[in-house]
């Protein structure tokens, strides 16, 4: 990806966006989340979803591809200029994830990450994380989901 | 998010009334094969790591590892199984604070518990009611590989 200090505080990155069909709603929450409201489209009508409604963990797998794409993306474009840039460390986890409204079949959301900060570890030299708002936004711009995310990230030298 | 799990199948044997604080819910084990390891990451998170054992070797992670929400997504299906199968469940708002702890490899067998911390009714929807609870992932040395703290929205029995 990039060092830890070539992280602006601030800076968006449109991740691009995940059109989530009806066939794999259902293959996901038939592997992850079978619930009725996720695997039926009569049942997710009675829900107060009020339509096949994407598992919210679906949603979350979604900013991730999306999220490595342009990682593998922006690493590709370095190295055709002859720049290598450092593979991100894992990530420790996140927080605040909200599911705000259900993502229902045949809907596109777009996902956007803003970096907010960043932190040099002390305990471990080389190393320090940086910090991100991730969200998703419906056709229509409303906010649908968004998390705290945190990855690991080198340091230059 | 709100829906309605076990009231669409009408066996509903657990109510937000049965959830009690301190309480320690078994949520059954998982054992997680290498070729799902690689088929979760190659279409939701395609990291070396995640797909090829030289590069998990050389990575923080040290040897092959699960996506960290291939875990997550695992834990779900855990929790759907064996709580919210028979619940009374309209979802879930979110995850207030996740943690990947430990990598979880091939052959690994996951254990999952929630452990309930607080109920309250709803005050603005008497029917509903918030069990905040931490869930926790152990493997097969008892090592926790993964926490999550969230809140479950349940229905009330006998409040229409």
């Amino acid at each position: 990806m990039r060092y830890l200090e070539d992280f602006t505080p601030g800076e968006t990155l449109e991740l691009g966006s995940w059109t989530f069909s009806a066939e794999e709603i259902v293959d996901f929450a038939r592997d992850f989340d079978p619930q009725p409201f996720h695997l039926d489209e009569e049942a997710g009508k009675a829900s107060l979803f009020g339509g096949l409604a994407a598992s919210g963990w679906h949603v979350a797998c979604a900013w991730m591809r999306l999220w490595i794409d342009n990682q593998n993306r922006v690493m590709a474009e370095a190295k055709a200029s002859g720049i290598e840039l450092p593979v991100a460390g894992p990530s420790p986890g996140f927080d605040d994830m909200r599911w705000l409204r259900p993502v229902i079949a045949g809907q596109t959301i777009r996902y956007r990450t803003t970096f907010t900060t960043t932190r040099a570890f002390a305990s471990r030299p080389g190393w320090g994380v940086v910090n991100s708002l991730n969200e998703g936004f419906d056709e229509a711009g409303t906010r649908v989901f968004h998390f705290t995310g945190h990855v690991f990230m080198p340091r230059r030298g | 998010m709100t829906g309605s799990t076990g009231a669409a199948r009408g066996e509903i044997t657990r109510w937000f009334e049965d959830f009690r604080p301190g309480e320690d819910i078994p949520l059954g084990s998982r054992t997680v094969t290498r070729g799902e390891i690689v088929a979760f990451a190659a279409k939701w998170d395609p990291q070396p790591m995640h797909l090829e054992d030289a590069a998990g070797d050389a990575s923080l992670l040290h040897g092959l590892s699960a996506s960290g929400w291939h875990t997550a997504s695992l834990l779900m299906r855990l929790f759907c199984d064996n709580l919210l199968a028979g619940s009374s469940s309209l979802g879930s708002p979110g995850v207030d604070h996740l943690e990947w702890k430990k990598p979880v490899h091939p052959g690994d067998t996951l254990t999952a518990d929630l452990v309930v911390e607080d109920t309250r009714v709803s005050t603005s929807r008497p029917r509903v009611g918030f069990v905040r609870g931490r869930f926790v992932v152990r493997n097969q040395r008892g090592e926790t590989v993964m926490i999550m703290d969230s809140t479950l929205m349940m229905g009330r029995r006998g409040v229409a």
